[in-house]
C-alpha cells in the first residue's frame, strides 16, 4: 500500500465486507480484558480462530477419532479421507500442481528445518553459500546457520534500506555460482514489508538457484499462487492463518522433493522395512514420519475453507484502510516513530515512542484491552539493523476495525500521560 | 486506572527518568551483565567492595522503566550495606515483587523498595524488576559458596 491521507475511501468496499458480521465468527473477539473489550492487535504472533475451526477439532475427537493411513476400519478410513482432503484443499489454496507437493509439518519453523536438513544434505557442501535477507525471522536464519556450520558453508545476508526494503542490486550481486539456495520472507513479521519476490525468484532462477519463501506472514494477508510466483519451496503456519497451532505446510516443487532424502524416519514414511534395508514411501508421505496432528489438520482445512470464501479484494482494501488509519493516528502522536515504512507493506505497524520502552507501552496498552507484541519479534538482526533493542508492534487482521484503531490511539495517548 | 498507578509509582517514574548512579565505576571489584533476551533489557552493573561491605554500586545500559528504576533504586539502597544485610534486602525485594512478602502490612519501613510492590500484580513484569538485583546478588555472592536459585 502507499500511505496517503485518503482514509475515507472504501465506502464501497464496506458494502462487500461487513466486518461486524465477520467478527461474530470469532468467539474470542468478544472477550474483555481488564474490564475492557479486547482489541486484538497481535495477529502476527497468532490469529484468532473462527467457530468452524474450533468446532471441527471438537467434532473430530467426538465422532471420528482414529489414526490415519493404517486401518481398514471405518473410522480410520474416514479420518484418512478427511486428512487427505485437506491436502487437496491446501494444494488448491496455493495453486500447487499436485497434492504430492504438500507436506504437513508442525509449522513454518519445522518446514524450514525440513528443507535445511533434507535439501541441505543433498545439495550443500563446503564452500557453498545460502542467501537470506536482513529481515528474516529467527526460524529462517538459525536452521541455515546450523546447516552451514555442519557443512562448512557460508550464510550470506542481503542488506536492506532504512525503509525496510531489500536492496535488489546487492541481492543480484550476492547471487553467485556458490549460492545453493535463497531463503527469504515473503512478508516480514517485524516490518510488514512485502518483498518483491517475483523479481527475486526470477533473478535466482536465471542462475539456476532454487528459492524458498517463508510465507508465514504472507498468507493471512495476500492470495498466494506458488506457480505464478514460481517459487521452489513455500512454508506457512496454520495458526497464523486462523487455524489451530501445531500444523504447518511445506510446499515443494515435486522434482526437488523427489530428489531429496527423507527428513525424519518412522512409520508412514516407509514402503518396506527390514533390518538390512528400508525403502521409502512416495511423496508426500516420504516426509511425514509418525502420526501427524490429525485433528489440527482437519480443523486447518476449515480455516482454509473459511479464508477462501472471503471476498478478497474487499478484505485487502479493508486491511489497507486499517494500516493507513493506524499509520496516520500514530503520526499525530508526538515522539512516535514507525520502524518499517516500505512502499509495499501489509498491516504490521512496528513503532517506538520517545523515551518510553516498548515493554512499558505494551503493559499500559494491555490495561486498556489492547494486545500488542513488544520485543524483538524473533528478528534480532532487524533490531540491530535499526540500532534498537525492541519495538512495540500492532498487527492487524481482516476482523479488526477502525474503532479499534481509535481505542489503540487513545491508549497510546495515555501511555504518554503516564510517562509525562 | 488504579493498577497502572500501582505499577508506575512516582518513585519509579522518577528513577526511570533520572537514574541514580548511572555511570561506569572504574575501580569496581565486580562487573556483571544483566540481560533479558526476551525484551532486550541489558545492563552492566558495577560493584566496589570494601571488605564485607558494598562500598558502591553503579550501572549502565538500557531497558524498560521497571528494570531501569529497579536498578537505580537498588544502587541507592545497597550502597554502604554489609553483604549480609544486602542478602536480606534481596530476599525482601524478591518476595515483594512476587507478592509473597509476609512482613507487616505497612511497607513504609522498607523505604523506596516498597514502590515495587505493585509489580506483583503484573506477572510479566516481575522479571524486569528483579533483573539487576539478581545480577548483583550473584556478583557479591561469587566468593561465597552460596547458590542463588530463581
Ligand atoms: C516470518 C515468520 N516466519 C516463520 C515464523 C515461525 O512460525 P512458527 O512459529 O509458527 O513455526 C514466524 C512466526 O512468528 C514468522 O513470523
Amino acid at each position: 500500500m502507499s500511505i496517503s491521507p485518503d482514509a475515507n475511501k472504501p465506502a464501497s468496499d464496506q458494502a462487500l465486507f461487513d466486518v461486524e458480521r465477520i467478527r461474530r465468527d470469532f468467539p474470542l473477539l468478544t472477550a474483555t480484558v481488564h474490564g475492557r473489550p479486547l482489541v486484538y492487535f497481535d495477529n502476527a504472533a497468532t490469529s484468532q480462530k473462527p467457530s468452524v475451526v474450533i468446532e471441527a477439532e471438537r467434532h473430530y475427537y467426538q465422532t471420528e477419532n482414529a489414526n490415519v493411513h493404517r486401518g481398514v476400519h471405518a473410522l480410520s478410513e474416514r479420518a484418512t479421507a478427511e486428512y487427505e482432503e485437506v491436502r487437496r484443499l491446501v494444494a488448491r489454496f496455493l495453486n500447487a500442481e499436485s497434492e504430492r507437493e504438500i507436506i504437513f509439518v508442525r509449522g513454518a519453523t519445522e518446514a524450514i528445518n525440513l528443507v535445511a536438513s533434507s535439501f541441505g544434505r543433498m545439495a550443500v557442501k563446503a564452500g557453498d553459500e545460502i542467501l537470506v535477507t536482513a529481515m528474516e525471522h529467527h526460524s529462517n536464519i538459525v536452521p541455515w546457520q546450523l546447516l552451514c556450520g555442519e557443512k562448512g558453508a557460508t550464510l550470506r545476508v542481503v542488506p536492506m534500506n532504512d525503509a525496510g526494503e531489500v536492496l535488489l542490486d546487492e541481492y543480484e550481486r550476492l547471487l553467485t555460482p556458490k549460492t545453493r539456495l535463497v531463503a527469504l520472507a515473503h512478508v516480514s513479521n517485524a516490518l510488514g514489508t512485502v518483498n518483491p519476490v517475483r523479481r527475486m525468484i526470477e533473478a535466482a532462477h536465471r542462475s539456476g538457484i532454487p528459492v524458498l519463501l517463508d510465507g508465514a506472514q504472507a498468507v493471512p494477508h495476500l492470495r498466494v499462487d506458488v506457480r505464478e510466483l514460481d517459487c521452489d519451496f513455500y512454508v506457512l503456519s496454520s495458526h497464523k492463518l486462523f487455524g489451530p497451532t501445531g500444523v504447518g505446510v511445506l510446499y515443494g516443487r515435486e522434482r526437488l522433493l523427489d530428489a531429496m532424502p527423507p527428513y525424519q524416519g518412522g512409520g508412514d514414511m516407509i514402503r518396506s522395512v527390514t533390518f538390512e534395508k528400508t525403502t521409502f514411501n512416495e511423496l508426500p508421505y516420504k516426509f511425514e514420519a509418525g502420526t501427524p496432528n490429525i485433528a489440527g489438520t482437519i480443523a486447518f482445512g476449515e480455516a482454509i475453507r473459511y479464508v477462501s470464501a472471503l471476498p478478497w479484494p474487499a478484505v485487502m482494501a479493508h486491511e489497507d484502510a486499517l494500516l493507513r488509519e493506524a499509520t496516520i493516528a500514530l503520526g499525530t502522536i508526538n515522539g512516535t516513530r514507525i520502524i518499517g515504512t516500505a512502499a509495499e507493506k501489509v498491516g504490521v505497524l512496528s513503532f517506538l515512542m520517545d523515551g518510553i520502552h516498548p515493554h512499558d507501552i505494551g503493559t499500559i496498552l494491555d490495561q486498556y484491552g489492547v494486545a500488542v507484541r513488544t520485543g524483538h519479534h524473533c528478528a534480532q538482526p532487524v533490531m540491530d539493523r535499526y540500532g534498537i533493542p525492541a519495538t512495540a508492534r500492532a498487527s492487524f487482521a481482516f476482523y479488526n476495525t477502525r474503532e479499534e484503531i481509535s481505542v489503540f490511539a487513545d491508549a497510546l495517548k495515555r501511555v504518554k500521560e503516564v510517562f509525562g | 486506572m488504579a493498577d497502572l498507578q500501582a505499577l508506575y509509582q512516582e518513585i519509579i517514574l522518577d528513577h526511570n527518568k533520572n537514574p541514580r548512579n548511572f555511570r561506569v565505576l572504574p575501580d569496581a571489584d565486580r562487573v556483571v551483565d544483566a540481560y533479558n533476551p526476551l525484551c532486550g533489557d541489558h545492563y552492566t552493573l558495577y560493584v566496589r567492595l570494601d571488605g564485607d561491605r558494598i562500598a558502591d554500586v553503579t550501572f549502565q545500559g538500557s531497558g524498560c522503566a521497571i528494570s531501569k528504576a529497579s536498578a537505580s533504586v537498588m544502587s541507592t539502597v545497597l550502597k554502604g550495606k554489609s553483604i549480609a544485610d544486602a542478602q536480606k534486602i534481596f530476599e525482601v525485594f524478591h518476595q515483594l515483587v512476587r507478592g509473597e512478602f509476609k512482613g507487616e502490612r505497612d511497607l513504609e519501613h522498607l523505604g523506596k523498595i516498597a514502590a515495587f510492590a505493585g509489580v506483583s500484580e503484573f506477572p510479566t513484569r516481575v522479571k524486569c524488576a528483579i533483573l539487576a538485583w539478581h545480577a548483583v546478588r550473584g556478583a557479591v555472592s561469587a566468593n561465597e559458596q552460596t547458590v542463588t536459585t530463581e
